[in-house]
């Protein structure tokens, strides 16, 4: 091809010019145009209904804003439009309705940080007495709002089986307050409060929580992990999760190109290699048993997805390999274990 | 209806009347039969199109509620002490929402030490919370003031608190007059609310306020206050037009009009205290009763008129502002404020964790105020000795740690 | 207005008993108030209650501090609790047991108040015949009709009707009257 074909991925790029691909290197993606068209995915429709429009404050290449718009219209596809979402404090509020402006094309309720889960409740218990069945339920918030501050909330929402979909979206850290460490913060990673300091510089190892797991314990219709990366998954996902009432868990690793010091092109890929690596367990569970995982292919060592992450550039330091980098493996290595996620050769 | 009927049920079944659709339940003393009573009346089909939901905490309890009314649906909550303190963060969000909830408070001192007894710290402790809150003095109050918060929180589209002595109305047995069904479905019309979380007409509520407007929503919270100052008497009026007594109001006064001294108080102590002016009349003493309903709005203009022609107010309240003394002597004072010759103001707290305030001790305290006023915050039947021994052991040795821990010791090495 | 104050152990059913002792007032078109000692008690421990009966409205909400009554469910509480606080020169004193008076050891109190003010039942005796349970506050209920004429056995009866439902419901009916026959009884028998 030639050098100076703009159709080509080849282009040199220039300073400041994205290196451009035309298709997906190493994934399973297959564009819509190659499939029937019921096949299609939710995005590719002109009839999405846009619920998180555009115009909205998010930062370049955030995970966040891409899996909110994918997750919610096909929520609200699901729905028949007939959806009403509750949100948490956070990144994802501050950033879709700044006064006096709102990107949020549905009814939208944010109330506080913890409460997404027990708020959501209460729109749809309305929406019952009401009359109103139609009208689904989502609640929506980040891992603080999630896995910290909400868990109670969550975990009553839960066990008593609401009718809600809650959708965490994951960027491992409080990102709205300037990266601190949150309960899905990685060991090693490096925040506002866990700063690159002292004997054990990073975020501590074995702590954390996984809330995918306690939604399962909770034994509820249907929890799912998902990721950007795989966003066709994360439609089918969110259909299927709005195909089943009670209470009903995604959350979706969603990169934060600010909060973990990558630049904002590579959030799909960091996204991809979280899963490729092992570090993000992709799986479905229903009423307590786990009924799907995403396998890996290829398992890809765990240092490809953290050097591109200044998070965990103190652990490339000087010329030594520092050993938590094997700790971190062995945490891949488990949840492929675990999850079966990789198939014997 | 007349019934002998606990206070708590008695209530249950007037918020059963107002039709809420959505009540959220978490249990603490002394509220807790109140919700239980709801609650039954849901299970056995007494109350029909409500869903009765047990959360997890009072933080739930309240959000839940703030979901429903967001989403049109009239919503009902109650908790007491810590419970409130627990769901503090949502009680602003309620009315910085303009949700019309209505909770009752049976009221309970707040803890450390735990303590499960009647007086209006928590109450207090939210006043600032943009809720309106009404005192009820006494278990047929309770009732009424339920049926007309529902209307005043929907017609300001702002939420009430209706503040019940805990254990001393929740947990009396008298008499009181259950209203029927039709009475108050023609007092109370269905919930419409003004803005509404509905698919066919997508709206964003609660949305970040910054610098240029956040001022602008605090004004028109107070401002709609100050506009319920109005209605609260109308809505009792109403009240007393369609169900034949009155209840509710900004205040009421009793034989306030020949007396030298006034007593300011809220809730069911102020019976108490009318059985005291009562006698202390027959000595000759000039003495009068305000009973302050609405505490929030603050009637500043009707309180000034009830209270100006008096030489002496005493403040009787069950809470105490650590460090400054009684609020509502503080907010009376507010009412006092800029007159030419005010009364001369006594501020007395009595009543914390649940102590007794007898008619003897209230008798002595206003005959105090005329020969021998204090200054500052009167503590009415304060244990003097063993304070005074805390305080002339604290300045022999300054012990740290918990305050009721130190007076416990020292009680046990007195005897 | 007449003032009782029930004194008995968690358990017994106190806060019953001043409760149907209200709604039998209630009953009989009178002003009632009936509320606990509001504690956090658990079952045995000392637990008291409150009833005033007047013919008009009752503001007072302070503790029954000068009690015209006492109706004292448990006699073992006279070596715990100071059972006789401010009870009055000419008040009533009805107490459950089994023992002869002589055997409470509580003669001063006695000596101090009326002749036939002092009432004994065994309550417990009378609720184990009829409703097969130790709970005493019925039949207690019963006595106390007998005395000084504040509520008629009828109220009473009508009210232990109105809270237990059935057989329940008559079997305390039935303590009930026998209490009260028996406090009548004694009632002559002193002050003949």
């Amino acid at each position: 091809m030639e050098k100076d074909n703009p159709m080509t991925s080849e282009t040199t790029p220039g300073d400041g010019v994205q290196k451009l691909h035309f298709y997906q290197k190493g994934t399973f993606t297959v564009g819509n145009r190659l499939v029937s068209s019921d096949e299609r995915s939710v995005q590719s429709s002109i009839d999405r209904s846009n619920a998180l429009t555009c115009g909205h404050r998010a930062c370049q290449g955030c995970g966040e804003a891409l899996g909110a718009r994918y997750a919610i219209d096909t929520a609200m596809e699901a729905a028949g439009g007939n959806l009403i979402a509750v949100n948490a404090t956070g990144c994802l509020e501050v950033f879709t309705t700044p006064y006096p402006e709102s990107a949020w094309q549905l009814p939208w309720l944010h109330s506080l940080f913890g409460n997404a889960a027990a708020v959501a409740t209460g729109v749809a218990a309305a929406m019952r007495v009401k009359g109103r069945r139609e009208v689904r339920v989502v609640a929506q918030g980040g891992d603080g709002g999630t896995t910290d501050i909400g868990l109670q909330c969550l975990s009553g929402m839960f066990e008593r089986n609401d009718d809600v979909l809650y959708i965490c979206y994951d960027n491992e850290g409080y990102m709205n307050t300037g990266v601190q460490r949150s309960s899905a913060t990685p060991p090693a990673a490096r925040t506002a409060t866990t700063p690159v300091l002292g004997d054990e510089p990073g975020n501590v190892f074995g702590t954390g929580k996984s809330v995918p797991k306690i939604a399962v314990a909770h034994e509820i219709p249907y929890v799912a992990t998902a990721t950007v990366a795989d966003l066709r998954d994360l439609e089918a996902k969110v259909k299927k999760a709005m195909s089943i009432h009670g209470a009903r868990y995604i959350q979706i690793d969603v990169p934060c190109p600010l909060g973990w010091g990558a630049a904002s092109h590579e959030t799909i890929h960091l996204a991809r290699l979280a899963v490729e690596t092992g570090f993000y367990p992709i799986f479905e569970a229903e009423h307590g048993r786990v009924t799907s995982v995403r396998k890996i292919r290829h398992q890809v060592p765990v240092t490809e997805y953290l050097k591109l992450q200044k998070r965990f550039a103190h652990l490339f330091k000087g010329d030594k390999v520092d050993p938590r980098v094997a700790r971190l493996q062995a945490r891949c290595d488990a949840n492929i274990a675990e999850y079966g996620l990789l198939d014997a050769a | 209806m007349l019934k002998q009927i606990e206070g708590s049920r008695a209530m249950a079944e007037a918020i059963a009347l107002c039709r809420p659709e959505i009540i959220c339940a978490y249990p603490i003393t002394p509220q807790t039969h109140i919700v239980e009573g709801v609650g039954a009346l849901v299970r056995d089909g007494t109350l029909q199109n409500c869903e009765f939901i047990n959360v997890e905490s009072e933080f739930a309890a309240l959000s839940v509620a703030i979901g429903a009314s967001a989403a049109g649906a009239r919503a009902y909550t109650a908790t007491a002490s810590q419970g409130l303190l627990f769901m503090a963060e949502a009680v602003y969000n309620a009315s910085g929402l303009g949700l019309p909830i209505v909770m009752t408070l049976g009221n309970r001192a707040i803890g450390a030490p735990i303590n499960i007894w009647n007086d209006h710290s928590e109450a207090m402790s939210m006043r600032d919370a943009g809720w309106m809150q009404l005192f009820a003095e006494t278990n047929q109050e309770a009732v009424d003031l339920h049926i007309q918060a529902f209307k005043l929180a929907e017609e300001m589209s702002m939420p009430v608190m209706v503040c019940v002595d805990g254990f001393i109305l929740t947990h009396a047995v008298e008499r009181v007059d259950i209203p029927q069904q039709e009475d108050v479905d023609t007092y109370l019309p269905p919930y419409e609310p003004v803005q509404v979380l509905d698919p066919a007409d997508p709206i964003s509520i609660g949305a970040m306020v910054g610098p240029e407007a956040f001022t602008e929503v605090r004004f028109l919270q107070h401002y709609k206050q100050q506009q319920a100052l109005s209605l609260i008497p109308v809505l009792a009026d109403e009240f007393e037009d369609l169900f034949g007594r009155r209840s509710g109001g900004l205040l009421r006064t009793y034989k306030t009009e020949d007396a030298e001294l006034i007593v300011v108080a809220m809730g069911s102590v102020c019976g108490t205290i009318k059985d005291t002016i009562d006698e202390l009349r027959e000595e000759g003493f000039l003495i009068g009763l305000v009973t302050l309903i609405s505490y929030r709005p603050f009637p500043v203009d009707q309180l000034r008129d009830a209270l100006a022609e008096a030489e002496h107010i005493v403040v009787v309240e069950k809470s105490v502002s650590v460090g400054m003394g009684g609020p509502l002597a503080n907010d009376i004072d507010l009412a006092l404020r800029n007159m030419a010759h005010p009364p001369r103001l006594h501020s007395a707290v009595a009543g914390l964790g649940g102590r007794p305030i007898t008619k003897n001790s209230l008798a002595d305290l206003f005959r105090q105020s005329l020969v021998q006023p204090w200054e500052g915050t009167h503590f009415l039947d304060l244990n003097e000795r063993i304070v005074a021994r805390n305080i002339h052991r604290s300045r022999k040795v300054r012990r740290s740690g918990p305050i009721a821990e130190n007076l416990i010791r020292q009680m046990a090495t007195e005897n | 207005m007449f003032q009782v104050r029930i004194h008995g152990r968690g358990g017994q059913g106190v806060v019953t008993a001043a409760e149907l002792l209200s709604v039998a007032a209630f009953r009989e078109g009178r002003n009632a108030q009936a509320f606990p000692s509001f504690g956090s008690e658990r079952t045995g421990a000392p637990v008291v209650a409150f009833c005033r009966i007047s013919n008009k409205e009752i503001r007072l909400r302070e503790p029954v501090l000068e009690p015209d009554c006492l109706i004292v469910l448990d006699a073992t509480l006279f070596r715990a609790v100071d059972v006789f606080q401010g009870l009055k020169p000419d008040g009533w004193l009805l107490i459950n047991t089994n023992k002869p008076l002589a055997e409470l050891h509580i003669d001063p109190v006695v000596q101090r108040l009326p002749k036939g003010h002092t009432v004994i039942v065994p309550a417990t005796e009378l609720a184990l015949k009829h409703v097969k349970r130790p709970v005493p506050n019925a039949a207690l209920l019963g006595a106390f009709a007998a005395l000084g004429g504040q509520v008629h056995i009828d109220a009473v009866e009508a009210a232990i009707r109105e809270a237990f439902a059935g057989p329940v419901g008559e079997a305390n009916v039935a303590a009930a009257r026998e209490a009260y026959d028996a406090a009548l009884e004694q009632e002559k028998i002193l002050t003949a």
